[in-house]
């Protein structure tokens, strides 16, 4: 059914060490939203995602996924976290990292089943690097490892795609092709994605939502020139990434 | 060599060290690889030098009240339990800084060994054999111990084999999954504190983090899987020993050390090769 609710956060707060991080947030969010999480660095982003994966606990009010508890919607979330912490050198190949996106789905002890191995090939075929699965994690480059890591997110057959800065450190023609990529998963997935990168703004957006201790959302149609500016505090322009100045003169 | 065959024929002390260093290898390189991956050593390093304190409160107890059945192993085994357990939990639970509590107990457990091995009356050549192992030692009880250990932290090793490789490679992710990251990581170091048990008997103390670390190391250079590594580095593990006690054997070396300046030489050959290697393909 359509306009089911898939994330519903009621009258949030969360701090760390008595720190106030996140404070009275309501964010509803609903099938097939395509939802940024934008914000500076330390406004709660990771924060807000790890409470509605249930790896945080709120101080006050409710967050329900899929009408449950966090822990308890697990099995329909798939799940990208930062990329930064994984070890570059970690002995394994592409078809193991997405297999284990298939723990939990009933597997048990000892080996995973055919069906598992059929399910994480799928999925490498969805994100174009079926023909990679055999190679080693660690020799892929940056963009192919961030596809992987979908590809994991996908192989537990979610509904909601949680995403925490996949682009993050990629060039922007990669990072144009990831983007590519989450809008046709969008078709059938729920995503909700944590960028930093200001220069987003793309005629795609569905909805933008900034934390910044607080949570507020905005129609991405007001998202111009001073509305940046006051997110962030202080005068911003916006980067136009897609466009270069012309070439320098010497001297100047 | 030859001299070396032959003693093995005839010998049975040199027979049981041998099937020990084969034995260990294997709960080596599995266990290895995971502590390795998951950037555990030094918690290897501070679990086999508190086992010292085991061994010596085991050692004192059966000099001093006749309790010949107290093998200084027993000690040894419940002291690397104990340290891995201590060790997670206040990781797990508390916000003491991990690497201040491994050295404390790492040090600690030293000095609870020493202070019992300089009690317990009578000669005291074991300090020495616990600290830097004695594989020629080994007697055939010590051998049933460390086979029962080895079946128990293989099977375990292989069985929770996806588990413990999702924990060692994307924790968060794993937690995701709905994985008990906390049981697993407990897990874990309960099989990294057995196989620092086998491993004393070939090692001892001192150097066990290099014979649990330097196969992996070297066979890292070789596989792109996490089983390709274990299975290497168990093998490797084997070559290290068996090289390692036959070098030794004639001009009558300490074992344990030989054993490791070989792994250390091979890792050294391997690592620096592939760098010129690199090297030679960027250029």
């Amino acid at each position: 059914m359509s306009g089911e609710k898939v994330v519903s956060i009621d009258g949030l707060t969360f701090s760390y060490d008595g720190l106030k991080v996140l404070e009275d947030v309501n964010l509803q969010i609903s099938k097939n939203d395509f939802v940024w999480i934008v914000g500076p660095n330390g406004g709660g982003k990771t924060t807000l995602v790890k409470l509605i994966l249930g790896l945080l606990q709120p101080r006050r009010g409710t967050v329900r996924v899929f009408g449950l508890e966090p822990a308890e919607a697990r099995s329909r979330i798939g799940y990208m976290p930062q990329f930064a912490h994984l070890d570059p050198q970690f002995p394994i190949n592409v078809l193991d990292v997405v297999l284990m996106g298939r723990l939990g789905n009933g597997n048990g002890l000892g080996p995973f089943r055919k069906k598992d191995k059929a399910v994480a090939e799928r999925v490498l075929d969805e994100v174009g690097l079926l023909d990679m699965s055999r190679r080693s994690f660690s020799s892929l480059s940056g963009g192919q490892q961030r596809r992987i890591l979908i590809a994991r997110a996908l192989a537990g057959e979610p509904d909601l795609l949680i995403l925490d800065e996949p682009t993050a450190n990629l060039d922007l023609l990669v990072e144009k092709e990831l983007y590519d990529l989450l809008r046709e998963l969008n078709s059938r997935l729920t995503i909700v994605m944590v960028s930093h990168d200001p220069a987003f703004v793309s005629d795609n957006v569905e909805r933008v939502v900034c934390v910044k201790r607080k949570v507020s959302e905005h129609p991405t149609c007001e998202l111009e020139g001073n509305f940046i500016g006051e997110l962030f505090g202080g005068e911003m322009r916006l980067v136009r990434h897609d466009k270069h100045i012309g070439k320098r003169k010497n001297g100047e | 060599m030859s001299e070396f065959i032959d003693a093995l024929m005839n010998h049975a002390f040199l027979q049981y060290a041998m099937l020990t260093g084969v034995l260990a290898s294997i709960a080596c390189g599995i266990v290895g690889t995971y502590v390795v991956t998951r950037r555990i050593t030094y918690i290897g390093g501070g679990i086999a030098h508190s086992i010292l304190g085991g061994m010596g409160v085991a050692y004192f107890l059966s000099a001093t009240y006749k309790w010949n059945n107290l093998h200084p192993l027993y000690g040894a085994l419940v002291a690397a339990i104990l340290a891995a357990v201590v060790i997670g939990l206040i990781s797990l639970r508390t916000r003491e800084r991990e690497d201040t509590v491994i050295s404390s107990l790492w040090a600690v457990g030293m000095a609870v060994g020493i202070l019992f091995i300089s009690r317990t009356p009578g000669y005291n050549q074991d300090l020495m054999s616990y600290l830097f192992g004695n594989i020629l030692m080994v007697t055939s009880s010590d051998l049933w111990l460390i086979i029962g250990l080895d079946i128990l932290v293989a099977i375990i090793g292989v069985l929770f084999y996806n588990q413990l490789t999702a924990v060692c490679f994307d924790e968060e992710f794993a937690r995701v999954r709905g994985l008990n990251v906390s049981f697993y990581y407990l897990l874990l170091l309960c099989l990294t504190a057995l196989t620092v048990v086998i491993l004393v008997t070939v090692v001892g103390v001192v150097m066990v983090i290099a014979l649990l670390t330097l196969p992996v190391a070297v066979a890292g250079h070789f596989t792109r899987t996490m089983w390709g590594t274990m299975i290497l580095a168990t093998i490797l593990s084997m070559i290290f020993v068996v090289i390692g006690l036959a070098v030794s054997y004639g001009p009558n070396l300490p074992a344990g050390a030989t054993i490791i300046l070989i792994a250390g030489l091979v890792y050294l050959i391997v690592a620096v090769g592939a760098g010129i290697f690199r090297y030679g393909r960027e250029f």
